[in-house]
């Protein structure tokens, strides 16, 4: 009601102050009710957190449940967990990568351990399979890139495996990470998968462990982790030192990008006649702010 | 007549098809048959001309005479050229004989661009093309927004020292590091573990060992697949069916429900101190 701008605007700040004034007042007033109760207080309330709220998804695993192991002693990384396999690498771009793809592909093939880096110069990815599959490599890392900054990358188990597309965000190379250590020694990283729940986050999970060789040197220090937190795959490369039996000082070094799961195909890449396990499908699986699917 | 024509719009006024730069005029004309602005190639200023065009793949060869100049609708008379390049060269020639020799020759020089570039889209198509897809600007704005939360949300440092400590004190890094107080609580641990339940004593150091990484699969929600890897180093696939039985009835038996795996750590320690000491209480009172 108070037509002058100035005016309305200081009645409107003082109004704020005492509602923040009242506010405060009431929690000193609760806290000391609670006090006051001692032992007989009521418990403190949980705030609610996405993660706290997040809808129940069915295919969420048990740990006890003998289908899903079952499942996963035949699927296509049975060869790999029951070591019979050795992962064997090939990191590759889309066309003509730039210099920041260039630089990320070759340190993330310091990050992990026997891969290599090939630089594609048209050739399709349909004939380079057959030839890698020859070669006896295990995966397929296809870093796609746009406008000079990689964006996507395509994951490709090689014998048949499922192949994995995601939408990569955030990617910071070496230089860029402050505080960073010196350089990733040639030791065999451990690995940490976070939150991975559901049976598609399982699979995924599976996925990004058949990357590494199975027996990390613990020598080296080093950990690489695939943390899920609402569907948005972090991944992260440390050194860790135990200060003492309950601290660890952590440094990273390496570069550090996010994934999102975009789709999941059963078989190698193919995007014409390829069958999809999954697909991110905007309209129906964006509409809940609390519901994941990884 | 074609002299008043180029008079008038090639040298001195306006022509609208005519675009000038520093070195040289060019035609915009659809008709023209080299794409410059002369007097022998304007089709304004040549009631005798000709030209060849592409249509969706088909070349045509579109000719202009002076008895049709009347007629705007049908000036232009076109003809298919076959697609056989001899043949259409031929064939080019038969329509435009007694043609001058300036048309003539230009037209061949245009068709067999025309043919080249073809050929060109056609290999082009059978390569991989790349696909465009155009980004949304809201979405990218909301994935980017979530995802900043989410690494907030994820506390990425707290959560991987947790799994350092955690892996620590499984004994997955073996005699690696020695700290005298871990081996101290582990003692305490197994302590704890054979006062509390009424099972036997061998079931009770078996489950020891394995249920020390069992808790860690039962309850971490968070690392499930650290398991995985941990399994595949300690135990195999065919004690999972057993470890699943004595887990289910430990936990029975201990009658916690599954809580955070620190947090349930944490109480074994407290407890060890409070239960000592009021064992013999609790005992006679149930009795």
């Amino acid at each position: 009601e108070i037509k002058n701008k100035q005016r309305r605007h200081f009645m409107f700040l003082r109004w704020k102050q005492q509602q923040r004034k009242e506010k405060l007042a009431l929690k000193k007033k609760r806290r000391k009710e609670r006090e006051a109760l001692g032992d007989k207080a009521p418990p403190k309330a949980v705030p609610k957190t996405i993660e706290n709220q997040r809808v129940y998804d069915e295919t969420t695993v048990d740990p006890n449940d003998e289908e899903v192991a079952f499942d996963e002693a035949t699927d296509e990384f049975a060869p790999y967990f029951n070591r019979q396999t050795v992962p064997k690498i090939l990191i590759t771009t889309s066309d003509r990568p730039r210099g920041r793809t260039v630089r990320f592909c070759e340190q993330l093939a310091t990050v992990i351990p026997n891969s290599h880096v090939y630089y594609r110069r048209g050739l399709a990815l349909k004939r380079i399979i057959p030839q890698c599959i020859a070669r006896d490599f295990t995966d397929l890392i296809v870093i796609n890139e746009d406008r000079k900054i990689p964006n996507g990358l395509v994951l490709s188990h090689l014998p048949d495996g499922p192949t994995a597309h995601f939408r990569m965000s955030s990617v910071r190379l070496r230089k860029e990470i402050k505080r960073k250590g010196k350089e990733p020694t040639e030791h065999v990283p451990e690995v940490i998968l976070n939150n991975f729940t559901t049976r598609l986050g399982h699979s995924i999970g599976r996925m990004f462990a058949a990357l590494f060789p199975h027996d990390p040197q613990f020598i080296g220090r080093q950990v690489a982790t695939f943390h899920n937190q609402r569907d948005y795959i972090f991944f992260r490369f440390h050194r860790y030192i135990f200060k003492s039996e309950k601290k660890v000082g952590i440094q990273e070094l390496g570069p550090r990008f996010t994934l999102k799961l975009r789709s999941l195909q059963k078989g190698t890449f193919d995007s014409k006649f390829g069958e999809y396990e999954w697909i991110h499908k905007r309209r129906e699986m964006d509409t809940s702010r609390r519901k994941f699917h990884l | 007549s074609p002299q008043v024509v180029w008079s008038m719009l090639g040298n001195r006024q306006f022509c609208s098809y005519k675009m000038t730069t520093k070195t040289q005029n060019f035609c915009r004309n659809e008709y023209n048959l080299t794409g410059l602005c002369n007097r022998s190639s304007c089709p304004l200023a040549n009631s005798q001309y000709a030209t060849v065009r592409e249509e969706k793949g088909r070349c045509y060869l579109y000719m202009k005479t002076i008895e049709r100049a009347a007629f705007p609708r049908r000036l232009w008379e076109r003809v298919l050229l076959s697609k056989n390049y001899e043949k259409a060269l031929e064939e080019i020639d038969e329509n435009l004989i007694y043609w001058p020799r300036f048309i003539r020759h230009k037209c061949k020089q245009r068709f067999t661009k025309i043919t080249q570039y073809l050929i060109r889209i056609r290999k082009l198509t059978l390569k991989r093309q790349r696909k465009l897809v155009p980004l949304r600007r809201k979405i990218e704005r909301r994935e980017n927004r979530r995802e900043e939360k989410a690494l907030i949300a994820a506390q990425l440092d707290n959560a991987i020292e947790k799994e350092l400590l955690e892996r620590l004190k499984q004994d997955t890094y073996g005699d690696i590091y020695n700290f005298p107080i871990h081996a101290f609580d582990k003692a305490l641990q197994q302590q704890d573990a054979e006062s509390e339940s009424e099972s036997d004593a061998e079931r009770e150091e078996d489950d020891d060992d394995e249920d020390v990484d069992k808790r860690e699969f039962v309850e971490a929600e968070d690392s499930e697949l650290s398991d995985f890897e941990d399994m595949d180093k300690l135990e195999t696939s065919s004690e999972e069916e057993e470890e699943v039985e004595e887990e289910a009835s430990h936990s029975k038996s201990k009658g916690k429900t599954p809580l955070k795996g620190p947090a349930r750590r944490k109480r074994p320690y407290i407890e060890i101190e409070y239960e000592e000491e009021t064992e013999p209480g609790t005992k006679t009172k149930a009795a």
